[in-house]
């Protein structure tokens, strides 16, 4: 029998939206055919991660965690609740950004179970956040161009900054921008201080999050400046201190993060 | 007969036999042993099992859709079979009755399935209360995807974080479905019910009981270990009562413990508290560490009558329905404001002495 993928996502008991970009990403490799099914699994939607093993058809099954960072979820709560035989953190033997994919049976049911890691700390994640920048900057924007990645910062587990950062050093590799940094809304540097840690004339700021919502358009363009109150909404890009900023949505909901679930399936391989 | 049909079943027949739905095929060098609705024809070569079969369309016809069209996963095949209780009627009545169309109830959908013109099955799908709303008063649809973004939300255009909550929004069908596509939609609004009752029907429902969910809880919702007794108890009523969900509750505190609160009467099984259960137990926990205290509350006797029913309108959600001017119905605006503007200090304090 051919394989399943799960794509294994937060999702929200208040929040509608929280499940689109999942079911979106899920659609767009429907559409490309390379599985025989592809589900998508929740931890406060249905199916929840519990019993989505039990729905599938195949007997082997790839799971990507629709996650930004190794951590919490993705090392305790969903091979938990996926009832991963043996499971330990080490199996990834990850140093917080480098987990590819171990493969384990299943408690419930007779599938065998390539636990892949996070969307967030691919590789490829970085090209995709890079050009969720490209996508909102116009010609106003000249060669002056700062480009900021966002991330929580230390709610749960130090391993969220550390995807932030190391997509913010991926990135500047590139030499695209002339300035790239990695700044929080919980922890230092800040992204309330955004124009004193960035010196451009231009200033790109990518929010490191899975879907949107509060955090990304409520709580970051109040911090940012772009507006005092998010309710009256605030113009892209919009002038802070002297500077052009341009903001986009969460990265997450970018139509490439498809390929980057691929692309955790083909490493797993 | 089609001949891919009769290849079919010759290959079938030669890779280790049928026997299904009253046919039954076996063949041994060659020579065909055939029994099909209770006749025997034994010594049969190619030919004459062809001629055979020919008089009995219907059962080919119900081999070639239950053995190679149908879901094979167990769980859904017999999903299917419960659809139109296929294991109660011969294929000539079965297929009699499939020209009419054979419906089932499955929490608030209604499924129905007949053969079209070409003698095929197919499925059509809709909410419970539209099933003799006609078609073209409501929004068709074909991909089974589409059930994911109905399912989001109620008629009132509320998001409904309980897939199972009564509350399933109306006004929608789905046609030409074929069998897969029709367990599909299902499955999609009503995720893993098909695979839990069949565990169920098995004996083999894995049902994570109270204690051992909570204890299994993490984070911030470790806590909930610590909500036991009654109060697991006020949780089932609160949450798991058929008003709120079509599940039907399995779970108890423990295996030794039996809440007091009905189970439900939903065809489908809750194997173990939700994650929204859970997630409002959190909350109750917190609140269960309070202690009690007396307080002194002066109400007239119609007062105390119109607290209750005010919690009892909001409790089964009926408070919206309270018309503008009724002020005979305790939870009517005007007859809650006035109560407030008569008990409640200027930030909505209840007038109580602590004693
Ligand atoms: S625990 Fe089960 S029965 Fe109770 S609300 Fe959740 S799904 Fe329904």
């Amino acid at each position: 029998m051919a394989d399943a993928l799960v794509i294994a996502a937060h999702g929200s008991h208040l929040n509608p939206g929280s499940s689109t970009p999942t079911y979106n990403h899920a659609d767009r490799i429907r559409e490309a055919g390379t599985f025989a099914e592809v589900r998508e699994a929740f931890w406060k939607e249905e199916p929840h991660f519990r019993e989505v093993l039990r729905v599938l058809d195949s007997d082997e099954a790839y799971v990507v965690p629709l996650f930004i960072s190794e951590g919490y979820f993705t090392e305790q709560v969903i091979p938990r609740e996926l009832r991963l035989q043996d499971w330990t953190p080490d199996a990834w033997a990850s140093d917080g950004v480098s987990a590819t994919a171990a493969t384990f049976q299943a408690g419930d049911v007779d599938t065998q179970v390539h636990y892949c890691g996070p969307v967030g700390t691919h590789d490829a994640m970085s090209q995709v956040i890079a050009h969720r920048a490209d996508t909102v900057l116009d010609d106003r924007a000249g060669d002056d161009v700062g480009m900021v990645v966002v991330g929580h910062g230390t709610e749960r587990n130090e391993n969220s900054a550390k995807a932030v950062q190391y997509h913010a050093d991926q990135i500047r590799q590139q030499d695209r921008f002339a300035q790239v940094e990695a700044l929080f809304m919980d922890e230092e540097p800040e992204v309330e201080d955004l124009t004193e840690h960035v010196h451009t004339k231009d200033i790109v700021v990518v929010p490191l999050f899975v879907a949107d919502g509060y955090h990304t358009q409520e709580d970051i363009p109040e911090d940012i400046g772009l507006t005092d109150d998010y309710r009256k909404g605030y113009d892209v890009p919009a002038t802070v201190d002297g500077r052009r900023v341009w903001y986009t949505g969460a990265v997450g909901t970018d139509p490439l993060v498809a390929d980057v679930i691929l692309e955790r399936v083909r490493d797993a391989k | 007969m089609t001949a891919p049909l009769f290849e079919r079943l010759r290959t079938h027949a030669a890779d280790g036999g049928i026997d299904t739905d009253e046919l039954s095929l076996t063949v041994t060098e060659g020579t065909y042993r055939l029994s099909v609705a209770g006749d025997e024809h034994a010594g049969l070569d190619e030919d004459e099992l062809q001629a055979v079969l020919a008089e009995y369309p219907d059962y080919l016809e119900e081999w070639g859709f239950w053995q190679t069209r149908a879901p094979q996963a167990p769980a859904r095949w017999a999903f299917l079979r419960w659809v139109e209780e296929a294991d109660d009627a011969a294929p000539p009545a079965r297929r009699r009755a499939l020209v009419d169309g054979v419906s089932q109830t499955w929490g608030q959908l209604h499924l129905t399935v007949r053969l079209d013109e070409e003698a095929r099955r197919t499925y059509t799908l809709r909410h419970v209360d539209d099933a003799d709303t006609p078609d073209e008063r409501l929004d068709a649809h074909t991909d089974p995807l589409d059930a994911r973004w109905i399912a989001k939300h109620d008629d009132d255009g509320r998001y409904r974080p309980l897939k199972t909550a009564p509350t399933l929004q109306t006004g929608w069908h789905f046609s030409g479905l074929n069998a897969a596509a029709a367990v599909q939609t299902i499955d999609l609004f009503y995720p893993a019910t098909i695979a839990n009752r069949y565990r169920e029907q098995h004996g083999d429902l894995d049902v994570t009981h109270w204690a051992e969910t909570t204890e299994r809880q993490t984070g911030i919702y470790a806590v909930t270990e610590e909500l036991e007794g009654e109060a697991v108890d006020w949780v089932a009523e609160a949450c798991c009562e058929d008003s709120q969900c079509l599940k039907r509750r399995e779970w108890d505190e423990d295996e030794d413990r039996e809440l007091s609160v009905p189970r439900g009467d939903g065809r489908f099984p809750c194997r173990e508290p939700c994650s929204l259960v859970i997630a409002a137990a959190r909350k109750w926990t917190m609140l269960e560490r309070e202690e009690e205290q007396a307080y002194t509350l002066h109400l007239t006797p119609s007062e105390k009558e119109q607290l209750e029913t005010l919690l009892r309108a909001v409790a089964e959600g009926t408070a919206g329905t309270v018309r503008e001017a009724d002020v005979r119905e305790g939870a009517n605006r005007y007859r809650t404001r006035f109560l407030r503007a008569k008990r409640t200090d200027q930030h909505g304090r209840l007038d109580a002495d602590d004693e």
